[in-house]
């Protein structure tokens, strides 16, 4: 997509891109290539030494099948994290759409978990699920439901997600409420008018109007679950039981911050920056062509 | 706004079933942090004996009495200035750098446009958290180690905000700048006079999620911060939490995480007209 | 960072105001936090205001991973502490990161202070002694795994809570009788690995790694998927299997159902004691660790857990006698007596271990010295001096996953410890080849 008016000039652009430019070049590239250049070596944690080994640490980690299973759990644990959040978040947001007075109020209660860091919403769900003191395992226990997130890789992963889930459904309801209240009324009254019930009028109008905000979030959610998720695992699951909860990121922080082994941690990363630039390309490629602006 | 609704909806058991469907969504996003409130206002032995009360004890004052004047190095005050400053100074510094570059992004045509945009895009997606020790190296060779500079720059090197004003700058009808440019105005008088104005709301948006964003860093200041003095409030919460042997002193922590949470709180619901209105208006 | 100002140690040294320019500033980087945290810094607070030339500033760091991440991270920006702790599991990185840290043996002869390495207790200084003998770093918080006894829930269950539970074999007969009478956590643990299969070993004098569990070179190779092992942790799986045995997690979570209450045993740090007896509402008792009669006719030592402190290259001269004077400070029969009553931590001199007794809190709280007994019983062997082995943080990890699979009925112990044996290993060529 592009803009038909263009200004002239060739250096007042690039003086504009400039500060980002340099911050991204010494804060982003720089570091990101020596983080390519390390995952040829194994090197000593304190760069004492290094051991060149070429391509061998990729060819260590692509052997793990540890690491290959760690992609099919990024890639639920992300689609699941995106769906619940999206979908409870587009659910509470049609809702108080219907609203005509009180809306506001939801709205100012329903946004607080968004100023909760992903550190501290780890706490407070598994001050919840705790399988000893928590409040919500005691009341399963006495419906009869043994809850163990500790063993069960089930419940485990549940629980991460939900904990990932939950101060992102605040930021997607605000968006998408915004989003709903942005729809001019005429297009809705008129098909009101037509006849059209509540949910043929969601699905035939209001969902293709939204689809700019839900582009937006989707890109947004995906990358909030693959990164800032973080938080959330490291306190809860630390990537067990098993390994039912590592993700891509957190095999970068364990190999890399818990076992020392900067190669390896390297070559994570290398290979991350790569998926993300494939998945970078085809959300701009091909899915921003089918959302109408 | 919200008027409109009013004509098209019936009144009556559909009205209820909506506040019914709101108040279970609220309930369900509300808990944690209601039981978090519950635990602050408690004795550690309320808790530790499931199951704890769900109502509030007596031990308020007490317990953020011992919050606030027991940080884990520095004391909680010093801990929440630093918050704030490093939230604002990244949300003001990101916000500074992406109105220029979407700017030039989307309303020129210049050599290298699309590299610098892939460039810029590519950290859309990766945190400094994946590339944190040659990061750490950065930052430490610049002596920026125990500094706002330190805790503030690396995290603005990301294309969240850049992203955005882009969507919204693809937005603004090409009109106004077809105007602009018959009229003779220079670009960046369009872009102070006509631009940044329609941006306002924008950017009050994006104030807040990066204020958010910023407030909420844990291991970057965890690494860099070898100063108490320069220590922020999310990192001093998980510090709390005992290492070893020791035992986690429930109210305390949660009395501290809820403290932790009014800033931020008041930042989004002090703003929140802006903020929505921001939202709206990029949709347009 | 060298102008820190801190406030705990200001306060502590308001009345040595003027002398404050001169000071020289020793960096102390920890990982406590709590109670702990406090006692640190009264200890740095003690200190700071016992002399005037140098002053100890303390920060917290996160947890052990955290800090010797911070101390890595900081190395390579030449931003390091003076001191630095570091868990045990940490050892042989630090080790092997020739350059980078200081042995303490060369900081005190370096900074000519008085340094008698023989006072210190031997099964605990061992763990961070090279092969000549030389002390590499001090021992700071170390503990050893004991059996925590719940006396009250015994005896509900209708059990001497007086019976025998020296033998794994005899706790097994009562975990029978206490899930028989309904009790839901017969038997729980905290840091599964460090118990049940690090202290296991060296309990049962039996090899963890070849090469004297890695304190003869790089090239060991993991060993603990023998019989005896393979044993221990098939009795446990059987016991998780029936509910006699509670797993709540990797670290100390199970901890919490042991001071609520809920459980009957729980193997657990001897350094839990601060926090068990601040909560418990019932009668408790430390036991030595049982051991498999089957296997051993007599257990050999325990092996410590905890963290050293390591004194990191790079620094003054001036700043070295600061921290040859702290570390002296902190091994002194006054400090170290103080800290062990105060933690359960074990002391680091026979001198401490001896005060302790002569000021008579053995007698006034039973059980504490089981610890110290079990730890010093018998001269250590190649078995039970204590692991050196590299990337064993996540080691730990990989052992945590499998026996997961062992305790939830995935896998049963030979499969479980075999796969660990080959996971860890490849991680020890790694290591072996990043320290060349």
């Amino acid at each position: 997509m592009e803009k038909r008016v263009k200004f002239k000039g060739i250096w007042l652009p690039i003086l504009l891109v400039l500060p980002q430019i340099l911050i991204t070049a010494i804060f982003f590239f720089y570091p990101a290539g020596q983080a390519i250049w390390q995952s040829l070596f194994i090197p000593d944690p304190f760069g004492l030494s290094m051991q060149w080994v070429g391509l061998g640490n990729f060819e260590f980690l692509l052997s793990d099948r540890y690491y290959r299973a760690s992609f099919v759990t990024t890639a639920v644990f992300s689609i699941l994290v995106t769906v619940v959040s999206m979908g409870v978040a587009l659910y509470l947001a049609v809702l108080a759409d219907r609203l005509v007075r009180g809306s506001g109020t939801y709205r100012t209660l329903l946004i607080w978990p968004y100023a909760v860091a992903p550190a501290v919403a780890g706490v407070l769900w598994l001050f919840m699920f705790n399988t000893r003191v928590g409040v919500v395992t005691w009341y399963l226990g006495l419906l009869g439901y043994d809850w163990n997130h500790v063993l069960n890789e089930g419940e485990a992963m549940g629980l991460v997600v939900i904990a990932s889930a939950w101060g992102r459904i605040s930021y997607n309801f605000l968006f998408f409420l915004a989003g709903l209240q942005a729809i001019p009324r005429s297009v809705i009254e008129a098909a009101a008018i037509d006849g059209a019930h509540f949910w043929t009028r969601f699905r035939t109008i209001v969902f293709p109007l939204l689809s700019p905000t839900t582009f937006f979030l989707l890109v947004v959610n995906i990358i909030y679950s693959f990164f800032e998720t973080f938080g959330v695992i490291h306190t809860i699951t630390s990537g067990g039981p098993q390994q039912a909860t590592t993700i891509l990121v957190y095999k970068v922080y364990a190999d890399g911050f818990v076992g020392q082994d900067l190669g390896s941690s390297a070559a994570q990363s290398v290979i991350l920056l790569a998926i993300v630039s494939i998945l970078t390309v085809i959300q701009f490629k091909y899915i921003e062509r089918r959302v109408h602006y | 706004m919200a008027e409109r609704n009013g004509m098209v909806e019936r009144r009556g058991a559909g009205l209820w079933l909506t506040h019914l469907g709101l108040i279970v969504g609220i309930a369900f996003i509300f808990f944690p942090i209601w039981l978090a409130f519950v635990a602050s206002t408690v004795e550690q032995q309320d808790i530790v004996r499931p199951p704890m009360p769900l109502l509030p004890g007596d031990q308020f004052l007490s317990n953020y009495a011992r919050a606030l004047s027991s940080g884990v190095n520095a004391p909680v005050s010093t801990m929440l200035l630093n918050s704030l400053i490093m939230a604002v100074g990244i949300a003001l510094g990101k916000i500074a750098i992406s109105l220029l570059s979407a700017f030039a992004i989307v309303y020129f045509r210049f050599p290298g446009r699309r590299l610098f945009f892939w460039l810029i895009f590519l950290t859309l997606m990766l945190p400094v958290e994946v590339r944190i020790v040659p990061t750490y190296e950065v930052i430490a060779n610049f002596g920026m180690l125990n500094s706002y500079q330190g805790l503030i720059l690396p995290l603005i090197a990301s294309a969240t905000a850049t992203f955005l004003f882009r969507q919204f700058f693809m937005t603004v009808p090409d009109e106004l700048a077809e105007a602009a440019r018959v009229d003779g105005a220079k670009p960046m008088r369009f872009f102070l006079d006509i631009l940044l104005p329609m941006s306002r709301t924008n950017v009050a948006a994006l104030f807040v999620i990066l204020f958010i964003y910023g407030w909420n860093q844990y291991l970057w200041p965890l690494l860099i911060t070898t100063d108490p003095e320069m220590n922020t409030i999310v990192m001093g919460i998980k510090q709390m939490f005992p290492s070893g042997d020791d035992i986690a002193d429930w109210p305390v922590i949660m009395a501290t995480s809820l403290l932790a949470m009014v800033p931020p709180v008041l930042v989004v619901v002090g703003m929140q007209r802006l903020f929505i209105r921001g939202l709206v208006e990029s949709e347009k | 960072m060298k102008r820190t100002i801190c406030i705990l140690a200001a306060s502590a040294t308001l009345g040595t105001a003027q002398a404050a320019m001169a000071q020289t500033e020793i960096e102390f980087w920890h990982a406590f936090t709590g109670r702990l945290g406090e006692l640190v810094a009264e200890q740095v607070d003690t200190f700071n205001a016992s002399q005037s030339d140098y002053k100890v500033v303390a920060s917290h760091k996160g947890n052990y991973s955290e800090t010797l991440n911070a101390g890595i991270a900081a190395f390579r920006a030449g931003e390091q502490p003076d001191i630095l702790m570091v868990f045990e599991v940490g050892t042989a990185t630090m080790m092997a990161a020739k350059g980078a840290v200081m042995p303490v043996h060369e900081v005190m002869a370096a900074a000519g202070a008085d340094f008698d390495q023989s006072k210190y207790i031997g099964s605990v200084k061992g763990y961070y002694t090279s092969p000549d003998g030389n002390m590499l770093s001090l021992p700071f918080n170390s503990s050893t795994p004991v059996l925590w006894v719940n006396r009250d829930k015994l005896s509900e269950a209708g059990i001497d809570p007086d019976t025998d539970l020296s033998t794994w074999e005899k706790v097994g007969a009562v975990l029978d009788d206490l899930k028989a009478a309904g009790v839901d956590c017969p038997l729980t643990t905290a840091w599964q690995s460090w118990v049940h299969l690090e202290n296991f070993s060296a309990y049962h004098n039996t090899p963890f790694a070849t090469k004297e569990n890695g304190f003869a070179g790089t090239d060991t190779e993991l060993a603990f998927n023998g019989p005896a092992q393979v044993t221990h942790i098939g009795a446990m799986g059987d016991w998780a299997r029936d509910g006699k045995f509670i797993y709540a997690g990797r670290r100390n979570e199970g901890g919490a159902n042991f001071r609520a209450g809920e459980c009957a045993f729980f193997t657990e740090s001897s350094a839990g004691y601060a926090g068990i007896k601040s909560e418990a509402e019932f009668d408790f008792e430390v036991r030595p660790l049982p051991y498999w009669e089957a296997l051993v006719s007599e257990p050999q030592n325990t092996i410590i857990g905890g963290a050293s402190l390591w004194v990191m290259e790079g620094q003054s001269a001036e700043e070295y006698k600061g921290v040859a004077a702290y570390l002296n400070f902190l091994s002194s029969p006054e400090i170290q007596a103080k800290w062990h009553q105060d933690t359960g931590y074990l002391p680091i001199t026979a001198e401490a271990g001896e005060l302790t007794k002569s000021q008579g809190f053995y007698e006034a709280n039973p059980g504490t010295d089981v610890a110290v007994m079990q730890m010093t019983a018998r001269e250590p062997t190649g078995n039970s001096k204590g692991l050196r082995l590299g990337s064993f943080d996540q080691i730990r990890g990989i052992i945590d996953e499998e026996l997961e699979a062992v305790w939830s009925g995935d896998k049963n112990a030979q499969a479980a410890l075999d796969s660990a044996v080959e996971r860890g290993n490849v991680l020890l060529r790694r290591f072996e080849q990043a320290a060349r």
